[in-house]
């Protein structure tokens, strides 16, 4: 678990079994019925075809997209730094916001296989970041 | 229908403050109002559409209007962050094309340097269906640039040096300018030393904080010939919109979609263009904006900025020769405004005469709302000058 502020999720019906399954350590996504894209961010249609989705789990894997060492946050996020926000591919596919945690920042390179960890949040259901993967 | 040569941009007018703790935001929406208006020889009374972003306060263009004295007037409140002004100079030369208006203004205004509400508001975006899976990561604006700017230097083997060419051309320009923000000439080695803000952005790859504004005034050929006041004629435009739905590319900008539109219906190539007015939130802006326009190869920007070629009058693509948001002004945290002014400026031959390029006839003017990290409105103007 990182030292980072978590906030409170906004819940709602759209989004609820993705934030219920956060809670309970998976990543839950939605897959369309029809053609098969699993859709990020989360919500209860295909934005590709207008098809009913599925809810599923996917494996908690995926690798660094990009990344940022952020020197100073605002608001909650002001005296956090230096923190790491990123962009993960999943391995299931779509590409997330996220924060890489539990690692030096300078040791952080694109590409990096990360897994995720699940922060719990104060009185909301967990927030899903990365550590590198065997850590 | 083309728009090419249907509207004349005839009132550019950018509020000469930075700092303005004692004037309220709808002040400086009139007082920009005022000044473009005088600046094409018309009045409010002339004016028969309003176009507003999410700066105006209220109800936006209805708020405004009424503040404004405005009857009897079409509005149009399109939102696309910063670069919202120039998808009004569009509409609005749409509008004139269809003939529905004769007199549209355009105003900016905002107060960020003094502090105070963001742009939109914050329960506006709290509320956005994104907001969660984003808002709780610690994203700042300056993190979602460097990412891009990272995954660019990946790809394509920018440097941070490459991207601080861009800050040293914005600085030479802005010392000619009385009432830029930052008036002091940089060097590469001063912006990578500046500090880290969200690595690999540095300080000095950041625009300014300002209070300000600024207003156009666009009209029928028919009222510009009318004013004898030189003028700007739209060429043509494109707009696009880029968001994450199907996985965002942090290389590439909407600019790829909205830059061949605008060229395509101007008729003419990057290779034509005299001058650019390119959005400079952060120097990777400029440095993809640059590529996806089509001014170089895709991957090519870090490459194409160096030597001094964004620099006024003589580089091979003069740019931001107010000194842009890099450097003058960024006014509600939105650029897309003053972008649209130099470019008249240019056009008109009233750029500050040290970085006035000689007969300049055709401009670019490109905006960027939103944020490259995620989801974004691009517009890209073709002007010429009025013959």
């Amino acid at each position: 678990m990182s030292q980072l502020p978590t906030s409170n999720p906004v819940v709602s019906t759209e989004n609820e079994p993705f934030w219920t399954a956060a809670a309970d350590g998976r990543i839950h996504l939605p897959r369309c019925n029809d053609c098969g894209d699993v859709i990020w961010y989360p919500r209860d249609w295909c934005p590709s075809c207008g098809g009913d989705v599925t809810w599923e789990d996917v494996e908690p894997t995926g690798t660094v997209y990009s990344f940022s060492i952020v020197m100073k946050g605002q608001g909650r996020w002001r005296d956090a730094g230096p923190y790491v926000v990123a962009y993960v591919d999943l391995d299931a596919g779509p590409r997330m916001m996220t924060n890489i945690v539990d690692v030096d920042p300078s040791e952080i390179e694109i590409g990096m296989a990360v897994t995720a960890v699940f922060d719990p949040t104060e009185d909301g259901p967990s927030l899903i970041r990365f550590a590198p993967t065997g850590t | 229908m083309s728009i090419k040569g249907a509207a004349h941009i005839v009132g550019a007018y950018e509020h000469p403050g930075r700092h303005l703790p004692d004037l309220t935001v709808p002040q400086i929406h009139r007082d920009v109002a005022i000044g473009a208006l005088a600046d094409a020889g018309l009045s409010f009374s002339d004016v028969d559409a309003y176009y507003s972003a999410g700066d105006a306060p209220g109800f936006g263009a209805l708020s405004m209007a009424e503040y404004l004295g405005l009857r009897d007037i079409e509005v149009d409140d399109t939102e696309t962050g910063g670069s919202s002004y120039l998808v009004h100079v569009e509409h609005a030369a749409r509008a004139i094309a269809a003939g529905h208006i004769q007199v549209a203004l355009i105003t900016l205004a905002g107060k960020p340097r003094t502090g105070g509400a963001g742009p939109g508001g914050s329960a506006r975006f709290s509320e956005a269906p994104e907001a969660s899976f984003e808002n709780l990561f610690g994203l700042n604006i300056p993190a979602g640039y460097a990412m891009a700017a990272r995954r660019h230097m990946h790809e394509f083997g920018t440097t941070s040096e490459d991207l601080a060419e861009i800050k040293v051309a914005a600085s030479t320009h802005a010392q000619h300018n009385p009432n830029a923000f930052l008036k002091d000439v940089v060097t590469v080695e001063q912006v990578v030393e500046s500090r880290t803000i969200a690595d690999p952005l540095h300080l000095l790859d950041c625009c300014v904080i300002t209070d300000g504004g600024g207003a156009l005034v666009v009209t029928s050929p028919e009222v510009a010939r009318d004013l004898g006041r030189s003028s700007a004629t739209v060429l043509g435009s494109g707009t696009a919109l880029q968001h994450p739905f199907g996985g965002i590319d942090l290389t590439g900008t909407g600019a790829r979609v909205s830059g061949p539109k605008a060229f395509a219906e101007a008729g003419v190539t990057p290779a034509d263009i005299d001058y650019a007015s390119i959005y400079d939130s952060f120097t990777i802006t400029v440095l993809q904006t640059i590529e996806d326009l089509g001014f170089c190869e895709k991957g090519e920007g870090g490459r194409f900025v160096r030597d001094g070629a964004l620099q006024a009058p003589f580089g091979k693509l003069p740019f931001n020769t107010d000194g842009g948001g890099l450097c003058n002004n960024h006014p509600a945290n939105r650029g897309g405004m003053t972008k649209v002014i130099e470019a008249v400026r240019q056009l008109r031959g009233e750029a500050h005469p040290e970085v006035q390029v000689p007969d300049c006839e055709l401009a670019v003017a490109h905006g960027t709302g939103g944020s490259l990290a995620s989801r974004m409105g691009s517009a890209t103007l073709v002007l010429g000058r009025a013959s």
